[in-house]
């Protein structure tokens, strides 16, 4: 097969399946767009799309896998389009790019992904201590690392997207955040000027429990983070910790400081509970005022 | 009439990069109603690509630092055409800006003694990049949404808006925009708006940046009657990739350069020591073993000149290519793998490590990247008041990338994302102050709103065979080769000629297909903004007849202080004609001039 679809030139011939459809149904289109050197799979979506399917949906920003738009499955499995180099795909064999499996179709290769945005509106602020003016934070690097790697999160959702307790069981999404959001909690947990103790809420509204350490997540970050091992495991290990010993949590905050962060941290530890933080959110929140209107 | 749905809102801004959320941020803590629009999903903008870090006179790494050296780097760089008063705020607010970043949750790269660390950019004196490796823009991106979120600002995504709405003063009173996901329209009704759209990359065929950069927010603000300045003023950056094809053009931060990486030519030649202009003779190293010194000992040696201002560079990129000096792929080298531990590259320049990996198989701890100038930053853009951001049509705001002055005739590194956070709170602040103080409800003109919709439906009625997608490379096609990087009268003239030729063709593009996210159909729209923007461009580059900054000429080399160093080429809608006007710089004050004539 790979012989006969060769052009004379030596140029090889792709055989491209793509998905096109939206929420009541669809199917594989099969388009047929010769080969150029160096490209990756988005860059292929856009040829097609710009001569043979002007209409076809697809989401990218920035094509250079930074801002986490152009998810899709190629050949079955979750990628960024962007990042994914045609060199490494067998073009013998048709190639088949599919939208996200674990989100509703909106169009084409396009998902659903607000149920992301959902969670991250639940998730409480970022509780700095207060400072006193003129007062700067110090921190040491080696206590910002394990959030950073958290922070390196492009919010692609691939990780949201393979993970089966929200993919195999859609009413769990009104209980577990999923590993992206786990990062995230870690994250805060982790971050050396965080005050807001995030263990309880972890699991009693956000559903760590549920997790039972698949690691498909991880397998799937492009960006590398080890959802499983640095997020979801130590953040389990300091639930657990929650429920035996209260004080735990504040020791663990400033471990392995060789230079303390300021008593501004420990003096100002006062965290608010949750729906004092909601309550004070709520206050925040402004609204549009929506209308119908037009004839 | 096409339905739609109607918001009302104190304060709308278009936008969610850093500018935009920041200005939300902002307006929000005023306690204006506030939403914001932005075409992708929130946390996707332009904004989340920077790498290299954001500029603010912290001193942490040299206590010297203060905002009166970041203010002359700035003016310096921007070639003396920057409003100074931007770029006086500018330099005094960002210390302030950055470490409120940190009271939201940002995690910067530290110092030995716990400050945030700063690294050394072009044009700065001092190391003075606030930054996370080289995700930078991530870090900001995500800590202002973390905030817009926290605050409980509302966002509207996916949603493009194609056109301002104005009272019968001519004053801005609201936008008309198309939800991507649905085709249907939305009507927003505020009191003032905020543009902060970003940039206009797309249209030239190699730039840095991403889709969304299609010069929407500078047509928008064009078409409510509002002024743009120095449009001609655009930064190629010097380090884009050039190989493989696809992946051309994509930014390699200037980190690279900051953390010790030099360019060379084909014969392995540090060509840069061949191209120091007289202008920054006195603070650059005329021989390797000097600038190769200056990483450590920044007080005894001058910078090495690949560190020059970003347009010095690309010139001589662009020179040493001409000279038949270039790479294979028609760039030349840049190398950090002979200069630096590969240990040291995979940790301090990881994204530009998994970037060449990735896309071109090439491991820059081995060997060198092949580079040359990519179209990156417009420096031009909405003229506007720099203490209030209000642009010169009343309710009417911007900040960010869309706004001019602030960077002169070229930008320096580091100087957008500390822009994004001055001037995004500054309109904030300007705009809610605005509304607040403005009686009387919002009322929308709804034969304003039919005229947009049916425009923009009328894509889908066109039967010609123009397609949006080769229309828009045709364009830029045009303005790569007729306004790139050096540019001559006659090559200006047939672009202004082909220009006029393609806004003709932008308007009779036909769509396929239904409105559901239909990415034929924005761009058709976007093709209407990219044109327009164009064609500013174009006239400023005619028109200014000197060489400054990111605006070079062929036929006129040099910079012309006596005449266009006074001016700014301010572009406005006059009878659906873009037409082109020299505004007097504003004067700098006396204590400031005296910054320049202190010794370096
Ligand atoms: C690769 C790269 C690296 C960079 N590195 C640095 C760096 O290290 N330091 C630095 O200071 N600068 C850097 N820059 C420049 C800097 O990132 C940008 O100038 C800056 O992010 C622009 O921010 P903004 O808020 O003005 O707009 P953007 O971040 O571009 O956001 C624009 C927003 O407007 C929305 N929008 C546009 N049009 C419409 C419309 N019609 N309707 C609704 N919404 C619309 C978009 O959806 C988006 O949300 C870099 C740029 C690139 C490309
Ligand atoms: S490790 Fe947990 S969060 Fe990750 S995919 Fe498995 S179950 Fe889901
Ligand atoms: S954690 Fe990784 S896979 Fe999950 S959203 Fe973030 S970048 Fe994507
Ligand atoms: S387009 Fe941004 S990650 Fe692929």
């Amino acid at each position: 097969m790979s012989t006969e679809t060769a052009t004379v030139a030596g140029q090889r011939t792709l055989k491209m399946r793509l998905w096109r459809g939206d929420e009541s149904g669809g199917d594989f289109a099969t388009y047929e767009i010769p080969a150029q050197e160096g490209e990756v799979v988005l860059d292929v979506v856009h040829r097609i799309q710009a001569e043979e399917a002007p209409d076809l949906a697809v989401r990218w920003n920035c094509k250079a896998g930074k801002c986490g738009s152009c998810s899709a499955e190629i050949n079955g499995r979750p990628a960024l389009m962007c990042m994914t180099r045609m060199s490494t795909l067998n073009i013998d064999e048709p190639i088949t790019v599919s939208p996200m499996r674990g989100f509703p179709i909106i169009r084409d290769l396009v998902t659903d992904v607000s149920f992301n945005y959902a969670v991250a509106r639940r998730i409480p602020a970022f509780q700095p201590p207060k400072l006193a003016e003129g007062e700067v934070f110090r921190m040491q690097q080696v206590d910002v690392d394990r959030s950073q790697e958290f922070r390196k999160c492009i919010e692609c959702f691939l990780c949201q997207n393979v993970c089966h307790v929200i993919r195999d069981h859609e009413d769990n999404k009104e209980s577990f955040a999923g590993p992206r959001f786990f990062a995230r909690l870690a994250e805060l947990e982790m971050h050396p000027l965080d005050t807001l103790d995030r263990r309880r809420l972890s699991s009693e509204q956000f559903g760590l429990g549920l997790c039972n350490i698949t690691k498909c997540c991880t397998e799937v970050c492009p960006e590398g983070i080890h959802i499983t091992d640095n997020a979801i495991i130590p953040l389990k290990e300091r639930v657990v910790d929650a429920r035996f010993d209260p004080v735990a949590w504040l020791g663990r905050k400033i471990t392995g400081k060789p230079d303390p962060t300021p008593a501004a941290v420990a003096a100002s530890f006062a965290p608010e509970t949750l729906e004092q933080q909601q309550a004070a959110r709520a206050l925040g929140k402004v609204g549009s005022h929506p209308q119908t209107s037009g004839a | 009439m096409s339905e739609f749905e109607t918001h009302i809102v104190d304060v709308l801004i278009i936008g969610a990069g850093g500018a935009g959320l920041r200005a939300a941020a902002e307006a929000s803590a005023m306690g204006a109603s506030t939403a914001v629009v932005c075409k992708s999903l929130l946390g996707k903008a332009h904004t989340v690509m920077a790498e290299g870090g954001v500029a603010a006179a912290l001193g942490n790494v040299w206590p010297e630092d203060n905002w009166k050296v970041h203010f002359r780097d700035t003016m310096r760089g921007g070639k003396m055409l920057n409003n100074w008063r931007m770029a006086q705020l500018h330099a005094q607010e960002s210390p302030d800006r950055v470490l409120e970043l940190e009271q939201w949750g940002a995690l910067f790269d530290r110092t030995p003694d716990g400050k945030i660390l700063q690294r050394d950019f072009g044009g700065h004196r001092y190391a003075r990049l606030a930054h996370v490796g080289d995700r930078t823009g991530l870090e900001l991106l995500r800590t202002v949404q973390h905030r817009a979120v926290d605050v409980g600002i509302e966002v509207f995504m996916e949603c493009k808006i194609v056109r301002l709405l104005h009272d019968a003063t001519g004053a801005v009173n609201g936008a008309v925009g198309i939800w991507r996901e649905t085709g249907k329209f939305i009507v927003f009704g505020a009191k003032s708006v905020v543009l902060a759209t970003g940039g206009v990359g797309k249209m030239y065929k190699f730039t840095s940046n991403s889709w969304e950069g299609t010069g929407d927010g500078h047509a928008l603000a064009l078409w409510a009657g509002a002024d743009l300045i120095d449009m001609e003023c655009i930064q190629f950056h010097p380090t884009g990739m050039i190989w493989p094809p696809s992946a051309r053009g994509l930014l390699v931060t200037e980190g690279v350069r900051g953390d010790g990486g030099v360019l060379k030519n084909i014969d392995g030649e540090r060509f840069m020591f061949n191209y120091i202009s007289d202008y920054f003779k006195a603070e650059t190293s005329d021989t390797i073993e000097e600038a190769d010194q200056w990483y450590e000992n920044k007080r005894d040696f001058r910078r090495p000149p690949e560190l020059l201002p970003r347009d010095e560079v690309a010139r001589a990129i662009n020179s040493e290519v001409k000279a038949g000096r270039g790479s294979p792929h028609g760039g030349v080298f840049l190398d950090i793998a002979s200069r630096r531990s590969p240990e040291d590259i995979r940790r301090r320049l990881p994204s530009m490590y998994h970037q060449f990996k990735e896309l071109a198989d090439v491991d820059i701890t081995k060997d060198a990247m092949e580079i040359g100038p990519t179209c990156h930053y417009i420096m031009g853009g909405v003229r506007v008041d720099a203490d209030t951001a209000a642009a010169t049509v009343s309710g009417l705001f911007a900040a960010g990338e869309v706004a001019g002055g602030m960077h002169g005739a070229n930008r320096l590194g580091g100087n957008s994302l500390s822009d994004l956070l001055v001037f995004g709170r500054r309109a904030g602040i300007g705009a809610a102050e605005y509304a607040l103080g403005k009686s009387g409800e919002v009322v929308i003109d709804e034969l304003q709103v039919a005229s947009v919709t049916a425009h923009a439906l009328s894509f889908f009625d066109n039967d010609g065979s123009e397609n949006a997608y080769s229309a828009h490379q045709a364009l830029q096609d045009t303005m790569q080769s007729l306004v790139g990087i050096i540019r001559t009268e006659s090559e200006l003239v047939e672009a202004k000629d082909k220009l006029a030729e393609l806004s003709e063709r932008a308007r009779v593009v036909s769509v396929e297909g239904h409105r559901q996210f239909n990415p034929g159909w924005h761009l058709a729209l976007d093709l209407e903004a990219m044109t327009a923007v164009a064609q500013c461009t174009t006239l400023g580059a005619l028109e200014r007849q000197e060489s400054r900054g990111g605006h070079t000429r062929e036929d006129h080399p040099l910079p012309d202080n006596e005449v266009f160093g006074k001016v700014n080429m301010a572009t406005s809608f006059v009878d659906g004609q873009v037409r082109l006007r020299r505004e007097p710089l504003p004067e700098m004050p006396t204590e400031l001039k005296e910054l320049f004539e202190e010794a370096h």
